[in-house]
Formats: structure tokens, C-alpha cells, sequence
């Protein structure tokens, strides 16, 4: 298979690879894909708190594909907002890459990747609103 | 010293004609044009007698009594198929029962689903971690309705060698037919249809520097003669077996191949397996988590076949694009199933993903060696880097234990 020129540019030249701290309360991390299905992908994005996206990285196993389009997903979502990165759609990644038909799947792993990091945000976030409001005196306890 | 790119290590797929079986065929492109079926004429005569040749040089290549028993085809798919559909069609008043093995190539496997489509039973024998099949489980396998037993001689992707003398000692004890796919190993490995007691053989050039587009079947005449039914309707060549206008020059190379193979093949396998070892301890010197697939011992001297823990093989295959390799990958195919050889040998479908298969040959050079053991090593370490499983595995995270999403 041959693969587009924006797909390559991606995979030689990967923006944002790394690891962001998943214990720090403003970051949320998307772990998706499986193994045995040849992609896993883990995308963290680090939202500020005016609900940006300041800072987003990957680590992507998987063919090409997998990571130009994990690759291309924290380029975008990089300075949106969490409404915004939201609303981020595969199609509009296969387009940019022009992934053919049988790579498809690796936008549709990124687009949920995104989801699942805000998904991990937002649960994070709950969780700390939850115990500031019934319990705030215990808060200093839980960021040791 | 200067190394031309991309490099070939494919050799499995297929293999670069010999400037030497080139020379042998041109002219019977140009001067010796003639039908080989034309015997009226002299450039049918001189046609025929170079086919007749071909066809002597190769059944004394694989150990058969006579060029008669070998039918030209257009290449070992065609073979399988014409060997069991016309091996099954022509017995069926005997029995039903096919016995052949997971790993079989797909002309095989598929010509065997047919044959079940039409009523056949087809028993598929599984193989151990090595790629290997037990000759114990042939013989357990066979019935009283067992017409055929279809083994390869040596697997296309891990190159596991089979027990083909083993398992033709036990169908000739049966009185059951024995075809061999033994287009992989051919040249590479000893076979000898004689001594293996093999009845019915499928060959193919271009997998040992002869042209694509010609192969043969072996077809044994005597103790026992056997016989099948043609796939194919026409003018009644190859003994009625195979109809078609015989594509000369092809045959002629093809059979300058085999005796190239016959007095090279030997040496050329222990340089091959040289290299292959250099690369492979190359490769796992400077790396860890490298797995050898397939038999440690017993297989092509050109194969090696490495899966790279936590990263996948199509995106390695991209990292060293100026290698031609081939992977076990789902990616590669449209399915997105892994390589189905590996799932049964019971690798790990993870494993399966990340394994590259290095095919080298009669051109390959230790330089060419060096430079992919050094680009491999550089580029696994690249992805490892950029894989979020080989991260969680230094962190001491047990794999198996997370909840993955499969999609």
C-alpha cells in the first residue's frame, strides 16, 4: 500500500510524542485500541483553567497511519478548547491524510482517543468538584 | 562500499531471474519461436525437444523416474489446484476425505474449501509453535475414505521445513496419495520424490531465480499410478492433463533454474544461512525482546522471521521502506486479521502484529546484511519510544490485565 505524502510527512516528523503526568489533575488520558488489533493509541491532553487544551501528546503502536493520525489529532487539538477538540471528527482527519478506505479505522481510533482523554478530564474533574463540595477540609489530604 | 537501495529481502515472495537462466531462454523467444505441439515442422520439433529436455532435467532435479511425470502449469497455484480438485475428482468413488494442515498456502487451503462446498470432508491438522506438523497426527487422521494428504515442504512464512519423508512413509503405508506443495523449499532443502514417497509435487520457477508464469506438477506413474481429472478444457496437452500451448522459453528457464539449483544449492544454502545468522545476531544483539518464529533449526536457510515486541509491523515496514520485507501484520491485508500461519503456530495475535519476515538470497550481500541489522535495530528503537506498550511495559505494567477496546 502506498501511502499520501501528509501521512509520511507525519510518521518521519511525529509532532507532540511523549507522556504527560496522567496524576496531575489537569491532565486526561485516552488509552484506545487493543493489542491484538494492531493499534493502541494514547492520547493525553493537559486543559487549563479557562477550559483550553494547552498541551496534548501521544504514543501510538500501530502501522503508519495510526500514528500520522494521532500525530495530526494533537496538532489540532492543541490551543482548542475542550468543546472544540470535542467536536473534532475521524472524516475530518481520513480527509487531511487521505487515508484510503482500509485505514479508515485510524482516524476513528484517534477521533476516540480525543474522547476518551476528555472523558478522563472531565471524570478527574467531577471527582475533585465532588470532594471539594461534600468534604473540602479533606482536600489537602488527597494531593499528597 | 557502496549499497544500492532499496534492498531486496523477499526473497520468498519472489526471486530475481539469473542473469544465466536469462541467457538460456532468449532464444527461444526470437529463433526457436515454434509450437511445441506442432509436428509437422521443424520449428515445432526443435520447440518440443527443448520441452522434452526441460522436462527431463527437472524430474531428475526432484528424484522422479521420468520427464513424463511432470506436467507444466502456469505456476504452483495452478498446480495445488489441478493436484487436489483433480486428484478428488478423479477418486471420489473411493472416498471423501482430504487431510492437509493450517499452514498450507492459500491455493491449498482454498481448493480444499472448495472440494468441501461439493460434499468433501477436509480434516486441516494443526501445527506446533515451531510451525511443525506431526506425522503422528497425519496417521491418526486418516480414514478409510481418506483419498489425499496435502503437506508443503516448507512454510512460505516462517519457513518451518516439514517431515515430508516422515509423512510419506505413513501414506504409502496406507495406501493414501501424497501431494507436496514444495515450492518453497525446492532447491533450498533435500527433496526427493522417490526417496519421500511423494506422488503428487507442485513446483514453480520463480521462487528459485526462474521466470514467473511457469510451474509443474509432479505426477507419479508407477507404484501407485496416479491419475486425475484435467481442470481445464482444451486441446489435450501435457497428456491430457493440462491443455494449453506450452510457454517454451519459461520452461527452458525453468529448467536452467533447477540445474543451476542442482549444482549451486547446497553451497549457496550454507552461504545464505551464514548471512541469515549474521543478521539475526546482529539484530538481537543490540535489541531485546526479539522472538525468533518458527523452527530453530529446521528451516529455509534464507528465513528469518522476528517479531519486535511493542511495535507493529507495518509501521516498521515504513521506517525501513528502502528494505522490501514482509509482515505478519494485520495492516497488510485487507482482512485485518494477522498472519493466520502465526495464530496457528499459537503466537500471541500482538505478537503476530509485530512480526517482519527477512527473506534473503542469491544476491544478497553481507553488506546489505549489515546495513538492515543497523537500520532495523535504529528504527525499533525509534517506535519503541513512540509506544505507549512498551512504556507501560518498563513500568511494570501487566498487559493482559488492562481492559482493552478492541475495535
Amino acid at each position: 500500500m502506498s501511502y499520501s505524502n501528509k501521512v509520511i510527512e507525519h510518521y518521519e516528523n511525529p509532532r507532540n510524542v511523549g507522556t504527560l503526568d496522567k496524576e496531575d489533575p489537569q491532565v486526561g488520558t485516552g488509552l484506545v485500541g487493543a493489542p491484538a488489533c494492531g493499534d493502541v493509541m494514547r492520547l493525553q491532553i493537559k486543559v487549563n483553567d479557562d477550559g483550553v487544551i494547552e498541551d496534548a501528546r501521544f504514543k501510538t503502536f500501530g502501522c503508519g497511519s495510526a500514528i500520522a493520525s494521532s500525530s495530526l489529532a494533537t496538532e489540532w487539538i492543541k490551543g482548542k478548547t475542550v468543546a472544540e477538540a470535542e467536536a473534532l471528527k475521524n472524516s475530518q482527519i481520513a480527509e487531511e491524510l487521505s487515508l484510503p478506505p482500509v485505514k479508515i479505522h485510524c482516524s476513528v481510533l484517534a477521533e476516540d482517543a480525543i474522547k476518551s482523554a476528555i472523558e478522563d478530564y472531565r471524570q478527574k474533574k467531577a471527582a475533585r468538584a465532588a470532594l471539594e463540595g461534600t468534604a473540602p477540609t479533606a482536600l489537602e489530604g488527597t494531593d499528597s | 562500499m557502496s549499497l544500492k537501495l532499496p534492498i531486496y529481502m523477499d526473497y520468498h515472495a519472489t526471486t530475481p531471474l539469473d542473469p544465466r537462466v536469462l541467457e538460456a531462454m532468449l532464444p527461444y523467444f526470437t529463433e526457436t519461436f515454434g509450437n511445441a505441439a506442432s509436428r509437422t515442422h521443424r520449428f515445432g520439433w526443435t520447440a518440443e525437444a527443448a520441452v522434452e529436455d526441460a522436462r527431463e532435467t527437472i524430474a531428475q532435479f526432484i528424484g522422479a523416474d521420468s520427464g513424463k511425470e511432470i506436467v507444466f502449469t502456469s505456476g504452483a497455484t495452478e498446480s495445488d489446484n489441478l493436484a487436489i480438485k483433480g486428484v478428488a475428482e478423479y477418486y471420489k468413488s473411493r472416498g471423501n476425505h482430504i487431510i492437509t494442515t493450517v499452514i498450507e498456502h492459500k491455493a491449498v487451503l482454498d481448493s480444499c474449501k472448495r472440494l468441501e462446498k461439493e460434499g468433501f470432508e477436509v480434516t486441516y491438522l494443526p501445527v506446533d509453535s515451531t510451525g511443525m506438523v506431526d506425522p503422528e497426527a497425519v496417521r491418526a487422521a486418516i480414514t478409510d475414505k481418506t483419498l489425499l494428504v496435502s503437506v508443503m515442504l516448507a512454510n512460505n512464512e516462517v519457513g518451518t521445513i516439514q517431515p515430508i519423508r516422515e509423512i510419506g512413509a505413513i501414506t504409502r503405508e496406507k495406501k493414501v496419495l501424497f501431494h507436496c506443495d514444495a515450492v518453497q523449499g525446492l532447491g533450498k532443502t533435500p527433496f526427493d520424490v522417490k526417496e519421500m514417497n511423494v506422488d503428487l509435487a507442485s513446483l514453480t520457477a520463480h521462487k528459485l531465480y526462474g521466470p514467473k508464469g511457469v510451474g509443474a506438477l509432479y505426477i507419479r506413474r508407477s507404484k501407485p499410478r496416479v491419475r486425475l481429472v484435467a481442470q481445464m478444457d482444451g486441446g489435450g496437452h501435457e497428456r491430457g492433463n493440462r491443455s494449453g500451448t506450452l510457454n517454451v522459453p519459461s520452461i527452458v528457464g525453468f529448467a536452467k533454474a533447477c540445474r543451476i539449483m542442482q549444482e549451486e544449492g547446497e553451497e549457496e544454502a550454507r552461504r545464505i544461512q551464514a548471512l541469515r545468522d549474521r543478521l539475526h545476531d546482529r539484530i538481537r544483539a543490540r535489541l531485546d525482546l526479539v522472538t525468533l518464529n518458527g523452527h530453530p533449526e529446521r528451516r529455509l536457510a534464507g528465513n528469518l522471521n522476528l517479531s519486535f515486541s511493542f511495535v507493529e509491523g507495518e509501521g516498521l515496514m515504513m521506517a525501513i521502506k528502502d528494505v522490501a520485507v514482509s509482515s505478519g501484520s494485520a495492516c497488510t491485508s485487507a482482512s485485518l486479521e494477522p498472519s493466520y500461519v502465526l495464530r496457528a503456530m499459537g503466537l500471541d495475535e500482538e505478537l503476530a502484529h509485530s512480526s517482519i519476515r527477512f527473506g534473503l538470497g542469491r544476491f544478497t550481500t553481507e553488506a546489505e546484511v549489515d546495513y538492515v541489522a543497523d537500520l532495523v535495530v535504529e528504527k525499533v528503537n525509534r517506535l519503541r519510544d513512540m509506544s505507549p506498550l512498551y512504556e507501560m511495559f518498563k513500568e511494570g505494567v501487566d498487559l493482559k490485565s488492562i481492559q482493552w477496546t478492541p475495535h
